[in-house]
């Protein structure tokens, strides 16, 4: 039986316990990274100090980061798969400048950093982030009428995206205090990713995932075009409703715990697709752990490019993503073929 | 009708339509159309551009609002489940995939999703239907192609397999003769032939009138209406697919079959 033929053999599998054994590694060397470097991960048995330093704030960083990138992963595949645009983002349906604007609002109206050490104020911030996020998808999805026409969504989008990013300016501009903090959520960063964000992060990310792969042959059916889709049988309205959803969640929660992090949800599809054709439910999956490794990997590097100073990894990924953008884009004008 | 002399088969309709009206954006698309189509027959929708043949086809899939009554199988179309709709009437669209990054096994796959459960694997039956499509088109040899990666006409072709891998009664296929070369052409003449002969009903519309004269039935549209339905080698048909083309083309009998010729 060739059952294991149609979808390029063992490829996905292979690229799958890849990305895992890569994110183990990662997981490992993001540990060893920083101002005391492997030096803590070897005494944390018996210094109390470095014990800290690795288990409090070195590993739920680094797991903060490969939850978010796997969150980022997850919608990006989610929205390219549902927009069947390849250049969609996830933070298309203008989640990300809803997060913004009501994060700049809560501080502005309460003062304090977006990443503010106080717990209450930090639950706050994420809090208004993740309602931000989540209100400017429903407010994209009423100007659109509704899930049926995506090009209404996408202008939607792009409208709401603009109207919030101007108001966000605007306030801003008048309270020029929290400029600065603003600066890094903006960015993206995960280092004041605890052990209670990645709790949450990992259990939106298990809902998620289960969502979308139960809802995949949905995007599979839209990939042939809408009438096909259609007259498959696939009810379109109730699934495009779900998935967008799931987008909402899983962008929301991310942007909510590290800030808008360029690029990861756009690139990460995109580099699963280069290695291995494959249907939406391993796509899924497998853009997941890429987007993962990805803002673990860009993560490490932030923190280690001019250590003991730190970047922020946001501006890290925007520059590779860019890059690796515009590379895909010579490569496919280089065939012949518009992107 | 000529076309009807198998005993008692043309009282089987396999799609009825009864003042069907369809308006695109503001503009009214078909206007009050009528027919029914007999089952276990091959019928062709021929028009100039702009007479609403691919509109009909779509409505008579279900795929778009309208006004009037469609009935599928002796069944009223709304009232189908969109499953039980699916798995006894398949489409292939027009121009409409973008599918490129499934493999050609994926995308013909997909034709089973009307049969399988929610979540459920694809059974030894899904398999074995995929195989025999893709090689009743002869996409078999790459299956395992991403759909970005083939020509024009080998990604027909699939979505041609793709279409049949669905094994329903009612086949309706816009323009499927798109860009398929002269051979692939004739190989799918002979697969409208023979799904006709396993008691199938097949809808196309084509644009080459040569081919749709093959078929056993005809429908002449222009401005929205049907202008004629009749058997393909009758006189009257004749005369009005060439009324519909401005008598720019005329039906000739060469070495037993109907073409369709220029008229210079």
């Amino acid at each position: 039986m060739r059952g294991d033929t149609p979808s390029q053999g063992q490829r996905p599998l292979v690229l799958g316990v890849s990305l895992l054994v890569a994110s183990a590694g990662l997981l490992l060397l993001g540990t060893a990274v920083g101002s005391t470097g492997f030096e803590s991960v070897l005494k944390m048995q018996n210094d109390p100090q470095a014990m800290l330093i690795v288990m409090d704030i070195r590993l739920p960083r680094t797991v903060g980061a490969w939850l978010a990138g796997a969150l980022l992963g997850l919608a990006g595949a989610v929205a390219q798969g549902l927009f069947r645009n390849p250049l969609a983002d996830p933070y298309l349906l203008g989640s990300a400048s809803g997060a913004s604007l009501a994060v700049a609002v809560a501080m502005a109206l309460f003062g304090g950093s977006p990443f503010a050490s106080t717990f209450i104020a930090r639950l706050g911030l994420t809090g208004a982030a993740f309602v931000g996020a989540v209100a400017a998808v429903l407010l994209t999805l009423m100007l659109a009428k509704g899930v049926q026409h995506t090009l209404r969504l996408l202008l939607a989008g792009v409208v709401v995206g603009v109207v919030l990013g101007a108001l966000t300016s605007l306030v801003l501009l008048f309270s020029p205090d929290v400029m600065q903090a603003m600066q890094s959520f903006m960015l993206g960063t995960t280092s004041f990713v605890g052990w209670a964000a990645c709790a949450v992060m990992a259990f939106t990310f298990c809902v998620c995932v289960v969502a979308a792969w139960m809802m995949s042959r949905a995007l599979d059916g839209l990939a042939l075009g809408e009438a096909t889709a259609h007259s498959l049988g696939l009810q379109l309205p109730q699934l495009r409703a779900a998935l967008i959803a799931v987008l909402a969640l899983a962008c929301g929660t991310a942007v909510a715990q590290t800030g808008l992090i360029a690029f990861v949800g756009l690139a990460a599809p995109h580099l699963v697709r280069s290695v291995v054709k494959t249907t939406h439910g391993r796509l899924i999956v497998l853009s997941s752990l890429v987007g993962a490794v990805l803002l673990v990997a860009a993560d490490i590097l932030a923190r280690w490019v001019i250590a003991p100073q730190e970047l922020p990894v946001g501006v890290l990924t925007a520059v590779v993503g860019g890059g690796y953008l515009l590379w895909l884009m010579h490569r496919h004008t280089g065939r012949g073929a518009g992107l | 009708m000529t076309g009807a002399s198998h005993s008692g088969a043309e009282k089987l309709v396999a799609i009825s339509a009864r003042e069907i009206c369809v308006e695109l954006g503001n503009a009214q698309v078909l206007h009050n159309v009528s027919l029914s189509l007999p089952a276990a027959r091959w019928t062709s929708i021929v028009g100039p551009n702009g007479a609403g043949k691919s509109t009909l086809l779509k409505t008579l899939a279900g795929l778009l609002p309208h006004t009037g009554h469609v009935e599928l199988l002796g069944q009223r179309l709304h009232a189908v489940p969109a499953r039980q709709r699916a798995q006894q009437m398949s489409w292939l669209g027009q121009n409409e995939s973008s599918a490129d990054d499934l493999t050609a096994y994926d995308v013909t796959m997909l034709g089973r999703l009307p049969h399988q459960a929610w979540l459920a694997a694809p059974s030894a039956i899904d398999h074995a239907a995929v195989e025999r499509a893709l090689k009743i088109t002869q996409a078999w040899d790459w299956r395992g192609r991403a759909l970005g990666e083939l020509s024009g006409g080998e990604r027909q072709r699939v979505l041609l397999a793709r279409a049949l891998a669905v094994e329903a009664q009612v086949l309706l296929m816009d323009e499927p003769l798109a860009n398929l070369d002269p051979p692939h052409q004739t190989d799918w003449l002979l697969l409208a032939k023979a799904l006709v002969s396993r008691g199938k009903t097949v809808v196309s519309v084509l644009h080459e009138i040569s081919f749709a004269l093959q078929a056993d039935e005809v429908v002449v549209m222009n401005g929205g209406r049907i202008t004629h339905q009749g058997a393909c080698g009758d006189g009257a048909s004749h005369r009005a697919m060439e009324a519909v083309f401005d008598q720019r083309i005329a039906v000739h009998n060469l070495a037993g079959q109907w073409v369709a010729l220029p008229k210079i």
